[in-house]
Order: structure tokens, then sequence, then C-alpha cells
């Protein structure tokens, strides 16, 4: 993972790009992405007679192709995109593509030493790579893609029997298994959802729907012996590697851990938790009563609700968390169970210091944006800005935006806030 | 009453040879008692037999008033019978009720508007298919369907790959007509995310091609996203799979509100709507959806108002217009759509009766979905639509639903009506100003 702390913290404001200028060198610019570091901008940009290239800080990859997409920033700051050319795929990092071609490639992600992972289709195969170089076995069909933390560990549901068209019979005999790094686990399945790594990439677990009606999480391929009437994706503790999912049981969705309830189901529901990076908390999103949702901490919710809830964020010690409610059209940020007074068009996931004192986020006011930290708004709005980003020691805030067609980088105290 | 009108399915056939007396009756009453609630048992013991609804069925008034065919006929031989016999009823029968409520009520709805107590036919018909559901008694063609959502999160089972793939081949065709023709994807932040069904990628890419030229030319900020939970079609809604309903709206709803968009966009779909704003979103416990969605036949008329859209001229040639249940008598567009209907063309030719008293198409509720083995019950099932369409004397109907569509298509065939039928997105593509 690159190192923040050789960015540039030194507070003001510096601008990196006239971004404005970019519209008279090309025919249409394409959306702008910001490096994580603030120190560049980039987008796909149409040159002429349906050229596309990528432009970064002005300087445009040398290679032209029929069609770039996918456009994003590594967290060290290359510039990739997945980019077509004679009608096959590759990716393109910083203007070099990878030598090989694909049928398809798309959903790009990043490992935290640089490694870029791909899904992957060729000859109507599906499967993944990392850094191009496929897994050994390709699939009828792959969806699900996913990727451990140790950016070289994927996974992804897979096909692993033929079927004929409207074969219900085979359908329901179980068609789908989950392959870890290209190798597939033993058992089939009817469905598989949501395939997650633990923190050691040792263990794979995932939804798993037995029959029609029968729902229950698997755990390297064996699963729970316990059935619900439904589950949402699991998550392993990242210090125990104990598992958790939500399960519906009786109309109302509760908490299980290793098949046990840890919550009670008494929820209308229960999704996206997460937990604390020690492992001691667990957080998730919840609806205590029907269209009413809210943060709940160890089961327990908090006592402010809104008709939706999304964007969970938890502290770096765990013992914060922050959300975003909507009513209708109105986004509020939610933290610590109480409700920021700031009501925006739109609003961002909340975004923790390390030292977990403060939260920031991006969000839209009267068609602008800014960032908003501990319910303050920073004093100025921009065109555009891109999530905030603390420092290493959490006193001041990386603020990237377009503001008057220049892309600049803000290093801001949290005192100016 | 007798049930003499079997017709062989796979699906049924295969649901019905594992069923037990046991499984029957623990499953029935699972149901009744353990998920409906008090509004099936109120509509069960209210209804007075009065007939009144019998002649809001299609299906009812093209088979010669058979009463059989009647809500009201229909709920005594599936719910009524369940109930009499304290859910002790056969595996034969179970067939029966599968085949009422799968193939010949299409939710539509319009007897609900004749029923001097309200009762929702629909309702009760959408349990009964709960209920086979849960017996695993499904025709195989939309249970294929519903397996192509829970695999793909699509109900065509197209690939991860092959979604973002239709898009961009579509944007390719566009661009010889429109040069600077975009369809933006995961644009995050964008004021519209445009969500179709999987039928559009499948078989009707010219729909995204218009619309995608249509937005551009009224200059619409709108984003596709490239990943699954793009389809808002729902056919585990009409099988009686609310679990993977609710899977396929928390995709959906997420994949929207991931991308940070103000509304979602839904294309000319009718029963995406109920399972949006009625029926998915509540089972994951959002009251109401948790992004607003719009209906095309809403939004159109929204850039007709802005004047983002003009016109080259108008439809010249009289044209009828088809209210489909889902958003006229669902989401009350019935004002919209003569306003957008008005505006495009120059003769209008209301059918009789129209509005939320309009003839359903026989296609929605998930009947088509129930193929091959059940066109003939939609075909002869809806004479009277057939006839109701002949008699507005005219050749081109608009109808803004896809399933209607379909039910419109097979109807004009089978009845030799001659008639061509047009989405209002066919229309403003057709007639739209356009530049040189």
């Amino acid at each position: 993972m690159p190192d923040a702390s050789t960015w540039d913290w030194n507070p003001g404001r510096r601008e990196i790009q006239d971004t404005g200028s970019w519209s008279d060198k090309f025919e249409w610019v394409e959306e702008f992405h910001a490096s994580p570091d603030g120190e560049k901008v980039g987008a796909v940009v149409h040159k002429s007679d349906l050229e596309f290239t990528a432009c970064v800080n002005g300087e445009t990859w040398e290679e032209d192709y029929d069609r770039i997409f996918y456009p994003k920033f590594a967290p060290d700051g290359r510039f990739t995109g997945v980019a077509q050319q004679m009608g096959e795929w590759t990716l393109s990092v910083d203007g070099k593509h990878w030598p090989e071609n694909y049928g398809y490639i798309w959903k790009t992600t990043f490992g935290p030493e640089g490694s870029i992972i791909c899904a992957v289709q060729n000859d109507m195969e599906y499967g993944m790579g990392v850094d191009g170089v496929l897994w050994e076995n390709f699939f009828e069909n792959a969806n699900n893609f996913t990727a451990g933390n140790d950016g070289k560990s994927t996974a992804a549901v897979v096909q692993v029997k033929p079927m004929g068209q409207a074969d219900i019979e085979t359908f329901q005999k179980g068609i789908y298994s989950v392959a870890v790094n290209g190798t597939v686990w033993d058992d089939v399945f009817m469905n598989c959802y949501t395939p997650v790594f633990d923190a050691k990439c040792e263990k794979v677990a995932c939804q798993v729907r037995k029959t029609l009606y029968d729902y229950t999480i698997a755990v390297d391929g064996k699963i729970w012996q316990r059935e619900y009437q439904c589950v949402w994706a699991p998550c392993f503790n990242p210090a125990t590697g104990a598992l958790v999912a939500p399960v519906r049981l009786g109309g109302k969705w509760g908490m299980a851990q290793d098949e046990e309830l840890i919550w009670n189901n008494t929820f209308a529901n229960c999704w996206h938790q997460q937990f604390s990076a020690d492992g001691s908390k667990l957080y998730a999103i919840v609806a205590p009563t029907f269209g009413s949702f809210t943060v709940a901490a160890d089961g327990k919710p908090w006592s402010i609700t809104a008709p939706v809830v999304i964007d969970l964020a938890v502290s770096p010690d765990g013992n914060r968390a922050a959300a975003l409610g909507k009513d209708d059209k109105a986004y509020t940020v939610m933290c610590d169970g109480k409700v920021w007074s700031g009501v925006y068009e739109m609003a961002w996931k909340p975004v923790f210091s390390p030292d977990s004192s403060k939260v920031a986020a991006k969000v839209e006011k009267n068609g602008r944006y800014t960032v908003v930290l501990d319910g303050k708004p920073y004093g100025q709005d921009f065109d555009q800005c891109w999530e905030p980003v603390f420092s290493p020691d959490s006193s001041k805030v990386l603020i990237r935006a377009i503001d008057d067609g220049k892309f600049i980088r803000i290093v801001a105290e949290v005192s100016e806030f | 009453m007798t049930f003499d009108r079997k017709i062989e399915d796979a699906g049924l056939e295969r649901g019905v040879s594992r069923l037990t007396p046991e499984r029957i009756e623990n499953t029935l009453k699972q149901v009744i008692e353990g998920e409906a609630g008090a509004k099936l048992k109120l509509y069960a013991e209210t209804c007075m037999r009065c007939g009144m609804c019998s002649e809001a069925c299609h299906y009812y008034m093209s088979h010669e008033g058979d009463p059989s065919y009647s809500p009201a006929g229909k709920v005594h031989q599936t719910l009524g019978k369940i109930l009499r016999k304290n859910y002790k009823v056969t595996a034969e029968e179970i067939y029966e009720m599968a085949q009422i409520a799968y193939t010949e009520c299409n939710l539509c709805r319009r007897c609900v508007h004749f029923c001097p107590l309200g009762i929702d036919t629909g309702y009760i018909m959408s349990m009964v298919r709960r209920m086979c559901h849960k017996l695993g008694v499904t025709p195989q063609y939309i249970q294929d369907t519903a397996h192509s959502h829970s695999a793909t999160m699509n109900q065509m089972w197209l690939k991860d790959d092959e979604w973002p793939d239709t898009l961009q081949w579509q944007e390719d065709e566009a661009r010889d007509e429109m040069p600077n023709l975009r369809i933006p994807l995961d644009k995050e932040g964008a004021d519209i995310y445009y969500s179709v069904i999987a039928p559009e990628p499948k078989f009707r890419t010219q729909l995204i091609y218009q619309a995608a030229y249509i937005f551009n030319e009224a200059g619409v900020d709108f984003t596709m996203p490239t990943e699954p939970g793009w389809d808002n079609s729902d056919m585990c809604m009409f099988t009686g799979d609310f679990e993977m309903m609710g899977r396929l709206k928390k995709r959906h709803f997420e994949s929207a509100l991931d991308l940070k968009v103000k509304r979602i966009v839904m294309g000319e779909c009718g029963h995406a709507f109920r399972s949006i704003y009625d029926q998915g979103n509540r089972w994951d416990a959002w009251e109401m959806y948790p992004i607003e969605v719009v209906h095309s036949v809403e939004f159109f008329w929204e850039l007709f108002e802005a004047g983002k859209i003009k016109l080259r001229e108008k439809f010249k040639e009289p044209i009828t217009i088809h209210d489909p249940c889902n958003i006229i008598r669902g989401r009350g567009l019935m004002e919209q759509s003569r306003k957008l209907a008005h505006a495009l063309c120059e003769n209008v030719v209301e059918m009789t009766p129209n509005l939320e008293h309009n003839y359903c198409c026989a296609a929605g509720g998930g009947v088509i979905n129930c193929g091959p083995p059940f066109k003939n019950v939609r075909m002869k099932g809806n004479k009277i639509k057939a006839e109701q369409l002949k008699a507005t004397g005219v050749n081109t109907i608009l109808a803004p639903c896809h399933n209607c569509h379909g039910g419109l298509e097979d109807l004009n065939h089978y009845y030799e009506l001659g008639m061509d039928i047009k989405f209002f997105g066919d229309l403003i593509y057709e007639l739209m100003e356009k530049p040189e």
C-alpha cells in the first residue's frame, strides 16, 4: 500500500492542472479521475475519428485505442484503463498495455502491493487474472469476482456443469461452485454468492442456496449444518477467523456466527456487517422495524433511524461508526448514534481519521461539492471534488477538487473546518 | 366447478410428482398461517360471490362467460378449495391451482376496480403462486427465468461481460448516426441511472440505441452500470420466490446507490415497476424505493415539458394507446401517457374501455414467461382484447411496456389484426429533430 506519509502534507492550495484547457485539445473529455495523493488528474479523451487515449496531467498516452473504459487510478498513482484495439481487449497501465489480448476483461481492482486483478473472458470461458497471469482453469461462466487483501488470492462463483436450455432439473441439482485461484471446490450448489477471503487469505466463505428455499453459508466448500430462509454476505472476524452472516429465520433477520445466532432474529433486515480491525466489535446496518433503518453495534441499534441507511464505515480503533441516512431525496451523515445537522443532495461514505477522532465526508449541496468534517463544511465548495483523505497524523485533510476548470489539491488543517 | 383444461408442462408435472399429502398440507398451512397476513383471510372471508368481478377479467370475457375464469371463480378453485378442504388437497389439485394462478391470471388488478369490497384477486393469486413455489410446482419456462435471475441477476442468462459489451456495441452503432454519442458507464454522480430489463440487450437492442440517442440529444446526464443490478425485471416476484425477489431488488438499488445517482429512470417496462415500488423493495424492508424511480413515460414527458426534445413532425396516422396495468393502475401514469401521446401524434384514438379500466394484454404477471405450452391460453383467453383493438379502426398501437408488447404482438398475429405496435421511445426517436 502506498505510504501516505511520503505525500505532500504542507498546508495550502496547489494547482495541479488546468483541466479546462483539455477540451480545446480533444474532441471530448470523459469523466475526470483523481489520483489518491492528489498529484494527478486523468481522463479518457477522444482525439478524433473514434480514436481514444488517456490524458494524465495534460500528457496523453502514446497509444491510441478504439475504446477505453473502466479508467481508474491504482493506489500508487498509475492510471489504468481497459482498452480495445481491433476488437480485442487488454489493460493499459500508464499507456503501456499488457502484451496479451483477451476476449473481454473488466472489473479492475488493485492489491496492496500494486497487483492488478481483473475478471477475464477468453474464448467464451471465464476466470480471473492477476497482473495478466490467468487461472489455469476457466469456466463456462463466472461472476461474483473477489480478491483477498494479499492482492494475490482471487475467487469467483463458477459454473462447473453444463446445462441445456430451460433444464430446470439440472439447475436444481446444482451446477455452481466457487473457484479459488482457479481451483474449484468439490461440492456444487444451486447458487453461490459473494465469496470472501479471511484476513490471511487461507479460507473462503460464501452464501449458498442449497434448494429453492434453503440458504446457508459455506466455508471452503463445507456448508453450515443449519439452514435459513435467506442469508446475506458473510464476513470473517479479522482476529479470530470466526465467520458471521446475516440470516433470516421466521421472517426476521439476525446475525449468526459459525451457525449460531449471536444477534437475535428481531430485525426487518440486517446487512453490510463489518468487524472492527481487532475483531472485538461488530457493526451492521439493521432495520429494527419495517421501513426504518439504523446502525447496530454488537446487536444494539442506535436510537436514530432513517428510511434508508447506506455506506457504513467503522473507525480504525473500532469504537466509532458512521453511515449515511437517506429520507426521500435528502442525505444526512449519522455518526455514533447522532445525526449531523447538515442535509445534502448527495453524500459519500464517511472517512475516519487514522486516530479515529475525526470523520469527514464528501457532500453535494446546491449542485456544488465540498468536504464536511465532524459536521462542519470546508469554507469553499467546488465544481467537483473527491472523497477526503486524512494525513497519517490525523491533523490534516487532503481535498482533491476541480475549481473553475483547475484541478487543485488542498491540504487543510482540521482546524480550518 | 370442474377443471377440464389441463395443459401438460414439464415443470408442473415434475413438481407434483414429488408431492406427498404431508408436504402439501404443511406447506399450505405454513404459507397461509405463517406468511400471509390478515389481508388474505379478510379477502377470503368477505367475498360475497356477487360476481361483479367477472366482467373485469379478460379470460372470463373471452370464454363466453365461463364462471371458472371469473376472478371469484379462480379464487374458489384455488385458495377457496385449500381453505374448504383444510389444506388437505391432492397433488392433482395443486397442478390445477398452479395452472390457474400462473397462466389464467395476469395479476393485472382490473378486477379490484369492479369489486364492491375492493378485493385484490391479484394478491390472492400471488399468494397461491407463493404456495406453489414452496411446493416446487411452477411452470418450466418461468422457473428457468427465475433460475437465470438467481444465477446472473438478470432474466436472460446474460453473462457479466455480455452486458457492458452490448452497451458498447450499441454505442458504436449509434455513433454512425451521432458521432459524439456516449453511453457513460459507471459514471459516479450522474443525474440519471438508466435501467432496463434483460430482453433489451438480448432481443431489443434498438431500444438501448434509441434511449441513448434521445438522452444524448436532450443533454441528459445519465449513466448505465457495468455490474449486475442493471436488470430491473423480476420474474421471481411472479413465481412466488420472494426471497430471490428481495435479492434482486437489493442488487438493483445498491447498484444505483453506489453510483451516487439522483434517480433511476427505467425503460418502458411495467412489471419491473411493481417490483421496485411495491413488492421487491418491501421485502427488503424499504417502505418505498430507496432511490427515486421514474418510468420512461414520466421521464420522456419531463423532457418534452422542458423543451429538451423537439419534434421534426408528428405521427400522422391514427394511433391508439394501450394502458399497461402496472404503470396505469399501479403508478397512475394515465395523464402523462396521454400528454406524451398527444404531443407526439396528431390523432390519438382511445380504446374502449381505457385508462384504469383497460383490458390486459394477457402477457403480464409472468404469463408470457410460462412459455409455449401456454401460448394458446393467452390467445384464446384474450379474444376480448383483440376485439377491443380491432374496434379502434387504427393500424398502430402505442404500448409502453415490454410484456404488453409481447402479448399484443402475439394477439396481432393470432387474430390477424395487421397492427403495428410501438414504444414511446420508437416514436420519439422516429419523430424528433435530429442534427444534420
